[in-house]
């Protein structure tokens, strides 16, 4: 089944740095998988998150206010 | 506590570099060579520290925490010290500012912990241990959190809610008191530790560049810049110096991590140092690109106020650190 990923974050060097892992997970990982980046503030705050960036997958948080490397994403898209 | 460190990097210039005690290179390096194992040391122990308390208050219990109770002004010293012990990314600040007042907790209060957030973190606290000691260090601390505190109180007073932006009104508006969906996760202390050690080297990995530029910059201006040179400008006397520095310093952005090794040198070449942490306050509280995030929630009026109101706390310490320090 198809992944949705989101990556929240407002563009700083934190929230790219989670949105090139993810992608870089979903190569290595060979999921069928969408990413969407959400930098807009009004529609993050949809998700009410406090600390980003902020990961989702399939519109669950997994991981908030830090950088989630490539092998915790892997891990989370197999799981 | 360092002299076993000091050793052996003596040893290690003397003796394996074989080279000359007392000559001006081999001084150099020794300071850059000792500053930088000391500092990073202090680096990985307090982020251990800091990490171990924030894996127990995380900043949705803080929240939770903020809004259940009626805490008659304390919150804004829970709001300034909760706001030390979370790591920070300024472009967390908006999600954090709406999730705050739409938890119900008053705007005053948000504030505080904006603007404490970044001001004391593992980081500086770290760094002012390892450059100026236990007593300074103490001193910031304490006054960082009361510094935050006053402002947030202030801009309470204020009453700025009309001039948020008008969605974040209409959030307002809107907000749920009952919004508690945060669910602690129940782990043991040894559960928790790899995380924590793992968020913890990740943040010293983050700063370590900006620490090595740093101590390296220090280090130049260390061999070049004679004793004193700063006091025919900035001195003690000089009225103007701590306003000057506070607003030289705002426009500037950067963390803790860049910004303190160079200070040390400045203190060390004549400048005072309670001159030397209001510029630094300056530098690492208040920013353009901060400024240009807030736009998102604040207009402009409110900006000017809440960077008006910092700035004047900030000078208002940096002449109590002169007088005591």
């Amino acid at each position: 089944m198809k992944k949705h990923i989101k990556v929240l974050g407002p563009g700083c060097t934190k929230c790219t740095a989670t949105y090139n892992n993810v992608l870089e997970a979903i190569k290595q990982t060979g999921i069928d998988a969408d990413v969407t980046k959400i930098e807009d503030i009004e529609e993050m705050m949809k998700y009410n998150v406090l600390a980003t960036p902020v990961l989702m997958i399939d519109e669950v948080i997994k991981v908030k206010g830090r950088v989630a490397d490539i092998s915790e994403i892997r891990q989370l898209l197999t799981a | 506590m360092f002299d076993w460190l000091q050793h052996s990097v003596d040893w290690l210039i003397y003796n394996v570099f074989s080279l000359t005690h007392g000559s001006k290179v081999a001084d150099a390096l020794n300071f850059f060579v000792f500053d930088t194992i000391k500092i990073f040391i202090l680096l990985g122990v307090i982020t251990l520290i800091m990490g171990i308390i924030n894996s127990y208050f995380p900043i949705e219990k803080v929240r939770n925490f903020l809004t259940k109770r009626k805490w008659y002004g304390l919150d804004y010293f829970l709001a300034s010290f909760f706001g030390t012990i979370t790591p920070f990314c300024s472009c967390s600040s908006v999600p954090l500012f709406i999730g705050f007042v739409k938890g119900g907790i008053p705007l005053g209060v948000t504030l505080a912990f904006l603007i404490s957030s970044p001001l004391v973190d593992a980081v500086s606290v770290a760094m002012f241990l390892g450059m100026f000691g236990w007593k300074v260090t103490i001193v910031y601390v304490v006054s960082g959190i009361v510094l935050s505190m006053i402002a947030g109180y202030i801009l309470g007073k204020l009453k700025l809610e009309h001039l948020l932006t008008d969605w974040v009104k209409k959030i307002l508006e809107n907000k749920q008191v009952a919004d508690n969906s945060y669910v602690e996760e129940k782990q043991t202390f040894m559960q928790r530790l790899p995380g924590i050690g793992k968020e913890a080297l990740e943040i010293v990995k983050g700063v370590s560049i900006y620490i090595l530029i740093g101590i390296a910059i220090g280090g130049l201006m260390h061999g070049f810049i004679p004793t004193g040179f700063f006091e025919a400008y900035i001195s003690k006397e000089n009225p103007f110096a701590v306003p000057i520095a506070t607003l030289v310093g705002i426009p500037m952005y950067s963390n803790a991590a860049g910004v303190l090794p160079i200070m040390q040198v400045l203190v060390q070449k004549g400048i005072p140092i309670g001159t030397a942490i209001a510029f630094m306050m300056a530098v690492v509280g208040l920013s353009i690109p901060e400024g240009l995030l807030l736009k998102k929630v604040m207009t402009t009026k409110m900006l000017f106020i809440f960077f008006g109101v910092v700035a004047a706390c900030i000078i208002i310490s940096g002449y109590i650190f002169n007088l005591i320090l």
